[in-house]
C-alpha cells in the first residue's frame, strides 16, 4: 500500500525551547520527520520557536516558523498555509497539547486539517490517567496480563486527603495529568509532603487533576518502545530497563538496553501488553514507549504509562538500535506500512522486525544541582537532569564504564584510590537515590558491604550490584598486580577502564598507560551497531569502540574530517553546539570530505547516523579520541580534526591531541590558550589599545582581597576556565569575597580566581565573527536587554542592536578585528563587550562557536559555522563570498534598516526545583548561567519580537489586567517611566510601601499592598504572595535588593513560578515588556516564515 | 582475556572452525571436547528454551547476545527434558543470577548436563565469519592440557557434516505419551515427535486438544489407531532430506484428509510429501525476530525461527501436487524464504517457523487457532 495521496502539505509543530523533560531529542526526530515528508514531495510548514535547533534550518522545511508555540500563532500558521494535515506527535508534550488544544477549539475543524500520526481520543487515552487504566483493565481482560497500580483520580485536596486511606495509607504516589517528563510528582511519605505534593500537581495540571497512587518503590522498572502501522503491524524497537528501580524517573535513571534480568516469558508478557495496550489506545500509525513496573519477588506487572508519541527514550531507543524510530513514524503516518519502508541499516531487509542488539547501551543522566545549590538533589519521579550520555560497549560493565566517563563531570566515573569511607554510612547515602549514587555504592562495596547488604539499601537487581562487584574486583587485579601485563590490561579494558582509571589505580601518568597499553598492542576495535546482530551485512558505518578481536572500519580514499561533538547537555553547554557540529558536517561533506562525528549525547542530531559519513558514540575524552583518529588514519587520510564547534569540551582537548600528533585544524590551540589565559589575553588587548575592566587573578584570598580593595567592590570573580559563567559571582564585600575564596573548589595555582570590575548599569554587547587571517566577517551583533552582570546566556538581546548606533558598530568592528587577529582565530570568535559611559570594554573573548551562533544564523540567514568549518579547512571568507556560503557584500553589522529584529530570550528551569523543605527556588539572574534553553521571537519591530519571545518562553504577556511593581532602591528612578506606560494600556498597578511612595509622588496611582513578612492584615487584607497564589496578579515586576534583604522578594517571585505568571526581574526587561505590550495592543501579530523573512532580508542586502 | 570468576580462574579453551579459524577464551559449562555444526542464534532472551529444543541436536549454539545467564535456570521454561546443544558459545557469561524463579545458575546447569562450552570470545567476529562462510564444523576445546591447532583441526574435520544427517529419532520420544487437555476434551491429535518442543503441545492442550506424542519411528497405523482429528508433524534436528519415513507417514495422513499441521521440520516434509525439494540455508534462521509475512492476509508478523533447511517451491504461482494445488502461505521478508505452505484443496498446512513461540513472541499463535478450525470444519 504505497502512500496517501490525499495530504499535500503537512503542519510540524516542533517542542520549543529546550528544558527540563524535553529536550534535544525532539529536534532529532522533528529533523528526521521533516526531511521524510520533504522527500515524500510533502509540503512541509513547520513551527518551532527554538533557533537553536537544525529543523528550523530553512533547508529542511518549506515554510519555517520560528514563532511561539501556542494556539493563537499556531492558528495563524494554519489560516496562513492551510495545510492538509498537522503531525503532532514529533514535538514532545508541547506539540500534543497545542493540537488538542486546536482541536478543542474548532481550528483544525475549521480549516479542515486533518491529525495523522495519532487521533485525539489516542492521545487522550494515553495521556488521560482514569482513561489509561480503562486501556489497561480491557488489556487485562483480554490477555490476562498487566494492571495498573492502585489509585485514586483526585480534583481537590479533600479528594487527596481522602484518597490515602483508600490505598492503605502512605508512602503514597502523586502524579498531576496532562504535565510533562512528569513535573510536579512525587512521593509523599506523610501529610505534609502530601498536601505540598498534590498542592503543587494541582496547580500544574491544565485539567487541575491528580493520580494518587500506591507506592511501587524499589520494584524493577523497564520501557518498551513500540511501533504500529495502519495494518496493525506491531513491532517492538527495543527494550529498556532501569538501573535505578521505580521511584526514579525513567530519564533521571541510568538506563540500560536491551533488558538484562527478565527471562523470555516476562518479557513476552511485557511485549504482549505492549501491543495490547498500543491496539487498545488506538495508537493507528507511529511510535509510543510504554512503562512497566515489576516486582522482583513474583513478576507482578504494572502498567504505569504510556506515551502516543515519539519521546526521549524513542529518541534514546533509536540510537541504541540503530531503528529510527521518528523517521519511521513520519512514514507511517502518511501511509506507508512497516513492511515497505526498507531498514536504512542493511538496506536489504524491511523495517517490519524487531532489531536485536549484540552489545550493551548505557544511558547515564547528567544534573546541574551545583547551579541550583538550594535545591534538593533528591531524585524523585520529577525529572532534574539537564542532559544525559549514552555509550555502547559490548558488555555491560564497558557501557558503564564509557556512560560514566562520558559524563565529563569530575567524579563522575568510579574511583578505586583513597579511603572508601564509613561502609554503614555509604549504605546510609546509597538508600537516597542522588546524582552519583552509583558512586556512593561503589565506595561502599570498596568498604566491603556485602551485595546483599547492596540491594537492601537501593533495591538495585542484584545481577547489576554482582557488575559492580566485578568492576571492582578488576580494580583490585590492576592494584595488586606486579605490573601490566597484556592478560590484565586487556582485561580492564574490556570491562571498561579507562587509561586515566588505570593510572590513578596503579600511580602513573594517564599518558604512561597509554603507552605501555599500546606497546602492548592492546587497542580497541571498532563495531558495528547493525540492528540484526551481524545477521545481515550492515551499509551504514555507525560505531562504537571494545577490546574484542575483529574491527569493522572500512577503508576509505577521500580525505576525512573529525568533528568533535559537545556530550551530554548542560547548562551552558547544549543543543546549539550540536547545531554547530551538524553543520560543519553538512558544509564539509558538500566540500568533498569524508566527515566523520564523534559524540555521546543520544538526544542530538549529530549522533543520527544519517548526519555524518561516519559516526562514532563515543565519549569525549582525549583517550577516545586518540583511539578514534588512529583507527581512522588507518582507514584512510585525515585533513583534520575540528575541535572549535562543540564548545569547550573538544576545545579542552586541543593542546592534547596536537601533543599527541592529531593536525587539529581551525585556530590553533596556541591561539585558544592565547584568548583564555588572563595574561595573555590582557596582553592581546594592550598591543591593540582595547580597555577592559580593571582585574587581577589571584590564587589566594589575599591575593584576590589586595586586587578587589584595589579596584573597589563590587567585583566579579570566576575561575578560570569554564563554561556558562560557572561559579562566577558578583561580591560587594570582603566577607563574602573570603566565603567565595574558600567554598570555591575549582582554585588553584593553574586554575586561578579572576577579579573583575564589575561594570553597573553597562550595556552587555555579543558580538559573533567569522576570521580567516586577512578579513572579518562580523556575523552579528546582540544587545542585551538586561545589563552587565546577568550572564549572558540567561540575558534576552536583539538582533540587530535596537540602542547602538552606526559609530558603535564600526567600534565594535574594529576591536572585533583586533582581537580576532591578535588571538590568532581561524574560523569564528564570539566576544562579548560592555558599554559603559562611552567606553567600549571587552569582557571576553571566546575562539570558538557560540551559544549565539545558530540564533545569529536564522537572524541574518548566513550559515555562520558552516563558514566556519570551511575556513578551518583552509577556505577564506573571500572565497565563501563568491561561492555564495557568504553574502557577497556586507555582513551581520551592516544589515539594512529594514532588517526583520529577532529577540532571543531564554528559558529558565525554576519550576522543576524545590529545596529540601518543598520551596521553590529563586528565581533571580545573576553571573551564572541557568537557563535550559532559548527561544527566538522575530518581526519588523523590537516590540512585537519581544512580544513574541515572551510568548515563546513564558506565555503571552499580558495586554491588561493587575501589575504589581517593587524594586530595589537603584531601580526607581528608571521604573516610573514604564510604570506610566503600563498604567496608559489599562494595568492597575500594585506596589509595595516603597515602590508605592515614588510612584504616587509622580502622579501614577498605585495600591498599596502587603508585603509576605507584613502578614495577612488585620481585616485579613492579603499579602502580595497571597493575591499572586490567589491568580490576582497578572505581570510581577520585582527586582533585587543587591545580596541581603532578599526575602521578600524570593516569595514573591516564587509565588510567580508557581503560578506562571510573568515575572520580570530586571527594570530593562520592564522596558521592553511595555513596547511588547504596546505591540500587542496596537493591531494584529503576524506570522512570517524564516523563508519569507531571508527572501526580504537578501533582497534588501543587494 | 574474559571474565573473572570469583576465585577460581578458569580454564583456558579453544575453539576451531573446520576452515581453520580459531577462537581462543575461557571454558564455560563442563570441560571436555565437543563437535558440532557452528550455528549463531540473535534472540536476546530465552537461552534456556533454545539450549533445550531438540531442534538443536548436534549444533554448537553461538549466542549473539552478550550477557547470558542472567536470569539463571528455573523449572518451567526447558522445551525438552534436557539440553541438547553440543557446545555453547557465549561472550561474557553471569556470574550470580537474578530471578524470582532461579533455582541455580546456567554454568551449573551447563556442567551438571556436562554440555561443553567456551566463553570470552568475540562472537560478532565469529557471526560474521559464519554469516559470510556458511554454518561449518566446529570443536570446542577445554581444559588444561590442549592439543595443538593442528591436531584439532584434524579432530573438528572428521566430525559429521550436518547436510545427510538423520537425527530425529536420536531426539523423539520412545513410547507415546498423552498430553492432556486443559479444561474441556474438544480433539485429539495425533503428533509426531521428531524433536517437539514441549510448548507445542502445550499451545494445543490450551485449545482443549488432546494431545498422543507418537515416537518419529511411528507408523501410519499407529497414528491413525490414535484416531484423531488432526495430525501434527513437530520440528527436530537434521537434514529433511533424509526424512522419508515421516514423509510417507504424512503422505498416508494426506490421503486420507486428515487435517494436518507441521512447524519447522513439519513443514520441511509436507514440502517434501508434496512433490517439493528442500535446500540447506547458507547460516540459517535463528532467532526471534524474523518478519515473516502471512499472503493470505498480507500482515507481518515477528516470529521466532529456528531452522538451517528450507522448503524449495515457487512464489509466485500455485502448484499442482498428487493432493491438489498448494500454495506458499509465509514468506520471510528478510530473504524471501519459503516459510509456510497450505494446501488449498486439502486440510493441510504448515510453517517453517514457530508459532508455540518458546522462546519468542507471540505474534503467530492464531495458527494453532487456524489448526482447530480445520479439525471444526472436517468435523461439521
Amino acid at each position: 500500500m504505497p502512500k496517501r495521496t490525499d495530504i499535500q502539505s503537512v503542519l510540524v509543530i516542533g517542542s520549543g525551547p529546550i528544558v527540563i523533560g524535553q529536550a534535544a531529542e525532539f529536534d532529532y526526530s522533528g529533523t528526521q520527520a521533516c526531511r521524510v515528508l520533504k522527500a515524500e514531495g510533502l509540503r512541509v510548514v513547520l513551527v518551532n520557536s527554538n533557533p537553536a535547533t537544525i529543523m528550523t534550518d530553512p533547508e529542511i522545511a518549506d515554510a519555517t516558523y520560528v514563532e511561539p508555540i501556542t494556539p493563537e500563532f499556531v492558528e495563524k500558521i494554519i489560516a496562513k498555509e492551510r495545510p492538509d494535515a498537522l503531525l503532532p506527535t514529533l514535538g514532545g508534550q508541547t506539540a500534543l497539547n497545542t493540537a488538542i488544544s486546536l482541536h478543542e477549539a474548532g481550528t483544525l475543524e475549521k480549516y479542515g486539517v486533518e491529525l495523522i500520526g495519532a487521533n485525539v481520543e489516542a492521545i487522550n487515552k494515553g495521556e488521560d490517567r482514569d482513561l489509561f487504566k480503562e486501556v489497561v483493565e480491557a488489556v487485562r481482560a483480554k490477555i490476562g496480563h498487566g494492571e495498573s497500580a492502585r489509585s485514586v483520580i483526585c480534583h481537590s485536596m479533600d479528594d487527596v486527603l481522602n484518597g490515602v486511606e483508600t490505598l492503605g495509607g502512605y508512602p503514597v504516589v502523586v502524579r498531576p495529568s496532562f504535565t510533562m517528563g512528569g513535573a510536579g510528582s512525587g512521593f509523599a511519605h506523610d501529610e505534609e509532603e502530601l498536601r505540598r505534593i498534590a498542592g503543587t500537581g494541582l496547580t500544574l495540571s491544565p485539567t487541575t487533576e491528580v493520580l494518587l497512587e500506591e507506592s511501587i518503590l524499589g520494584w524493577k522498572e523497564y520501557e518498551l518502545e513500540l511501533m504500529r502501522d495502519k495494518h496493525d503491524n506491531v513491532v517492538v524497537v527495543c527494550s529498556i530497563e532501569n538501573f535505578d528501580p521505580m521511584g526514579v524517573h525513567t530519564g533521571d535513571s541510568i538506563t540500560v538496553a536491551p533488558a538484562m534480568t527478565l527471562t523470555d516469558r516476562e518479557y513476552q508478557i511485557l511485549r504482549d501488553i505492549g501491543i495490547a495496550v498500543i491496539r487498545e489506545v488506538g495508537v493507528d500509525t507511529g511510535g509510543c514507549n510504554i512503562q512497566f513496573a515489576v516486582n522482583p519477588d513474583d513478576g507482578r506487572v504494572i502498567v504505569i504509562e504510556m506515551n502516543p508519541r515519539v519521546s526521549r527514550s524513542s529518541a534514546l531507543a533509536s540510537k541504541a538500535t540503530g531503528f529510527p524510530i521518528a523517521k519511521i513514524a513520519a512514514k507511517l503516518a502518511v501511509g506507508y506500512t512497516l513492511d515497505e519502508i526498507p531498514n536504512d541499516i542493511t538496506e536489504q531487509t524491511p523495517a517490519s522486525f524487531e532489531p536485536t542488539l549484540d552489545y550493551v547501551v548505557v544511558k547515564a543522566p547528567r544534573f546541574a544541582f551545583e547551579k541550583f545549590p538550594q535545591a534538593d538533589s533528591t531524585l524523585t519521579t520529577t525529572m532534574k537532569s539537564v542532559g544525559e550520555a549514552m555509550a555502547i560497549g559490548r558488555n555491560f560493565t564497558e557501557a558503564l564504564q564509557k556512560a560514566l566517563r562520558s559524563l565529563e563531570k569530575k567524579g563522575s566515573q568510579f574511583t578505586f584510590v583513597g579511603e572508601p569511607g564509613d561502609k554503614a554510612e555509604l549504605l546510609r547515602e546509597a538508600v537516597r537515590p542522588t546524582d552519583g549514587r552509583i558512586n556512593s555504592v561503589m565506595q561502599a562495596i570498596r568498604a566491603g558491604a556485602t551485595p546483599e547488604e547492596v540491594f537492601e539499601a537501593t533495591k538495585i537487581d542484584p545481577w547489576f550490584v554482582d557488575q559492580l562487584f566485578l568492576i571492582k574486583e578488576i580494580a583490585d587485579e590492576l592494584a595488586a598486580a606486579e605490573r601490566l601485563d597484556v592478560e590484565l590490561l586487556a582485561e580492564a579494558k574490556r570491562h571498561g577502564f579507562s587509561d586515566q582509571q588505570i593510572g590513578e589505580i596503579r600511580g602513573l601518568r594517564e599518558d604512561v598507560v597509554r603507552e605501555v597499553r599500546h606497546a602492548l598492542g592492546v587497542r580497541p576495535v571498532y563495531k558495528t551497531v547493525d540492528t540484526c546482530a551481524a545477521e545481515f551485512a550492515a551499509r551504514t558505518p555507525y560505531f562504537y569502540s571494545s577490546y574484542d578481536e575483529e574491527t569493522e572500519v572500512a577503508s576509505r580514499e577521500k580525505p576525512a574530517v573529525i568533528i568533535l561533538g559537545s556530550g551530554p547537555n548542560r547548562i551552558g553547554q547544549g543543543i546549539e553546539f550540536d547545531y554547530s557540529c551538524v553543520h560543519a558536517s553538512f558544509a564539509l561533506s558538500d566540500a568533498g570530505y569524508e566527515t566523520v562525528m564523534v559524540n555521546c549525547n543520544p538526544e542530538t542530531v549529530s549522533t543520527d547516523y544519517d548526519t555524518s559519513d561516519r559516526l562514532y558514540f563515543e565519549p569525549l575524552t582525549l583517550e577516545d579520541v586518540l583511539e578514534i583518529v588512529h583507527a581512522e588514519s588507518l582507514a584512510g587520510p585525515i585533513a583534520g580534526v575540528v575541535v572549535q564547534l562543540g564548545g569547550q569540551t573538544p576545545l579542552g582537548l586541543s593542546q592534547a591531541l596536537k601533543d599527541n600528533g592529531v593536525p587539529v585544524v581551525g585556530t590553533s590551540p596556541e591561539a585558544i590558550h592565547a584568548a583564555e589565559d588572563r595574561g595573555a589575553f590582557g596582553q592581546v588587548l594592550a598591543e591593540a589599545g582595547l580597555p577592559a575592566p580593571k582585574h587581577g587573578t589571584a590564587t589566594t584570598f589575599a591575593g584576590a582581597k589586595a586586587i578587589a580593595d584595589e579596584i573597589g567592590y563590587p567585583v566579579l570573580v570566576r575561575p578560570s576556565y569554564v563554561l556558562g559563567g560557572r561559579g562566577m559571582e558578583i561580591v560587594y564585600d570582603e566577607v563574602r569575597l573570603e566565603a567565595y575564596i574558600a567554598e570555591s573548589t575549582e582554585i588553584s595555582p593553574s586554575r586561578p580566581v579572576l577579579v573583575d570590575r564589575f561594570l553597573d548599569d553597562a550595556i552587555e554587547i555579543d558580538v559573533d565573527a567569522l576570521y580567516d587571517g586577512e578579513e572579518l566577517y562580523l556575523g552579528g551583533v546582540m544587545e542585551h536587554i538586561e545589563e552587565a552582570g546577568i550572564h549572558s546566556g540567561d540575558s534576552a538581546c536583539a538582533l540587530p542592536p535596537i540602542t547602538l548606533g552606526g559609530f558603535d558598530i564600526k567600534r565594535l568592528r574594529a576591536s572585533t578585528e583586533a582581537i580576532a587577529k591578535g588571538v590568532g582565530v581561524r574560523g569564528l570568535i564570539n566576544i562579548q563587550f560592555a558599554m559603559a559611559g562611552d567606553i567600549l570594554y571587552v569582557l571576553e573573548a571566546n575562539p570558538r562557536a557560540s551559544r549565539t551562533v545558530p540564533f545569529t544564523s536564522k537572524a541574518t540567514a548566513v550559515p555562520l559555522a558552516k563558514a566556519a568549518a570551511r575556513i578551518s579547512l583552509g577556505a577564506t571568507i573571500a572565497e565563501l563570498r563568491a561561492e555564495g556560503l557568504l553574502p557577497a557584500n556586507g555582513d551581520g553589522g551592516t544589515l539594512p534598516l529594514d532588517a526583520p529584529i529577532s529577540v532571543k530570550e531564554a528559558v529558565m528551569p525554576w519550576s522543576r526545583f524545590r529545596d529540601i523543605h518543598g520551596r521553590g527556588v529563586d528565581t533571580v539572574l545573576g553571573p551564572e548561567m541557568r537557563s535550559t534553553g532559548e527561544v527566538m521571537g522575530i518581526d519588523s519591530v523590537f516590540g512585537t519580537a519581544y512580544a513574541k519571545s515572551q510568548a515563546g518562553a513564558y506565555g503571552p504577556l499580558p495586554t491588561k489586567g493587575r501589575a504589581f511593581i517593587s524594586v530595589a532602591n537603584r531601580d526607581k528612578r528608571s521604573v516610573i517611566f514604564p510604570a506610566r506606560e503600563l498604567v496608559a494600556h489599562g494595568f492597575e498597578l500594585l506596589a509595595t510601601a516603597g515602590t508605592a511612595e515614588v510612584l504616587k509622588r509622580n502622579g501614577i496611582n498605585t495600591t498599596v499592598v502587603r508585603k509576605h513578612s507584613d502578614g495577612e492584615g488585620p481585616n485579613g487584607e492579603r499579602t502580595i504572595v497571597q493575591l499572586i497564589h490567589d491568580g490576582e496578579v497578572d505581570l510581577i515586576v520585582n527586582t533585587p535588593y543587591g545580596t541581603g534583604g532578599r526575602l521578600d522578594g524570593y516569595d514573591i517571585r516564587t509565588a510567580a513560578v508557581a503560578r506562571s505568571v510573568p515575572c520580570l526581574t530586571t527594570v530593562q526587561a520592564l522596558a521592553a515588556a511595555v513596547q511588547g505590550i504596546d505591540a500587542l495592543n496596537h493591531g494584529d501579530v503576524g506570522v512570517r516564515s524564516l523563508q519569507e523573512h531571508a527572501e526580504h532580508l537578501t533582497a534588501a542586502r543587494d | 582475556m574474559t571474565t573473572s570468576t570469583k576465585g577460581t580462574a578458569k580454564a583456558p579453551a579453544v575453539l576451531v572452525l573446520e576452515d581453520g579459524r580459531v577462537f581462543r577464551g575461557r571454558a564455560y559449562g563442563a570441560v571436555g571436547v565437543t563437535f558440532g555444526e557452528a550455528v549463531f542464534s540473535t534472540g536476546m532472551t530465552g537461552y534456556q528454551e533454545t539450549l533445550t529444543d531438540p531442534s538443536y541436536h548436534r549444533q554448537v549454539v553461538v549466542m549473539t547476545a552478550p550477557h547470558v545467564g542472567n536470569t539463571g535456570v528455573n523449572d518451567e521454561d526447558p522445551e525438552s527434558k534436557r539440553i541438547w546443544v553440543a557446545g555453547y558459545v557465549v561472550r561474557d557469561p553471569a556470574r550470580v543470577p537474578s530471578n524470582w524463579r532461579a533455582r541455580r545458575s546456567l554454568d551449573e546447569e551447563l556442567r551438571t548436563q556436562g554440555v561443553v562450552g567456551i566463553s570470552g570470545i568475540d562472537t560478532r567476529a565469529l557471526t560474521r565469519h559464519l554469516r559470510e562462510r556458511g554454518a561449518m564444523r566446529v570443536g570446542i576445546f577445554s581444559g588444561s592440557a590442549l592439543p595443538d591447532e593442528d591436531t584439532m583441526l584434524a579432530e573438528v574435520r572428521q566430525a559429521p557434516e550436518m547436510k545427510g544427517a538423520d537425527l530425529s529419532a536420536e531426539v523423539a520420544t520412545k513410547k507415546t505419551y498423552v498430553v492432556p487437555a486443559i479444561g474441556e476434551k474438544k480433539f485429539t491429535v495425533a503428533a509426531v515427535d521428531l524433536g517437539i518442543k514441549g510448548m507445542t503441545p502445550h499451545r494445543m492442550a490450551e485449545r482443549g486438544i488432546e494431545v498422543h506424542v507418537l515416537p518419529a519411528t511411528a507408523t501410519a497405523e499407529e497414528v491413525f489407531a490414535v484416531n484423531p482429528d488432526g495430525v501434527f508433524f513437530s520440528n527436530g534436528p537434521g537434514d529433511p532430506a533424509t526424512a522419508d519415513h515421516p514423509v510417507s507417514v504424512m503422505q498416508a495422513v494426506l490421503e486420507r484428509g486428515t487435517p494436518l499441521f507441521g512447524i519447522c521440520f513439519g513443514n520441511q516434509i509436507l514440502g517434501r510429501a508434496l512433490g517439493f525439494g528442500t535446500y540447506k540455508l547458507k547460516y540459517g534462521h535463528r532467532g526471534i525476530n524474523q518478519p515473516v509475512q502471512d499472503r493470505t492476509t498480507g500482515k507481518v508478523e515477528v516470529t521466532a525461527h529456528n531452522h538451517g533447511f528450507a522448503v524449495d517451491a515457487p512464489l509466485d504461482k500455485v502448484s499442482d501436487t498428487p493432493y491438489g494445488r498448494a500454495e506458499v502461505s509465509h514468506v520471510c521478508l528478510n530473504d524471501n524464504v519459503v516459510e509456510g505452505l497450505q494446501l488449498l484443496d486439502k486440510p493441510a498446512f504448515s510453517v517453517q517457523y514457530h508459532p508455540e513461540a518458546a522462546a519468542g513472541p507471540h505474534d503467530a499463535a492464531y495458527l494453532f487457532d487456524r489448526f482447530v478450525s480445520l479439525m471444526e470444519g472436517q468435523r461439521a
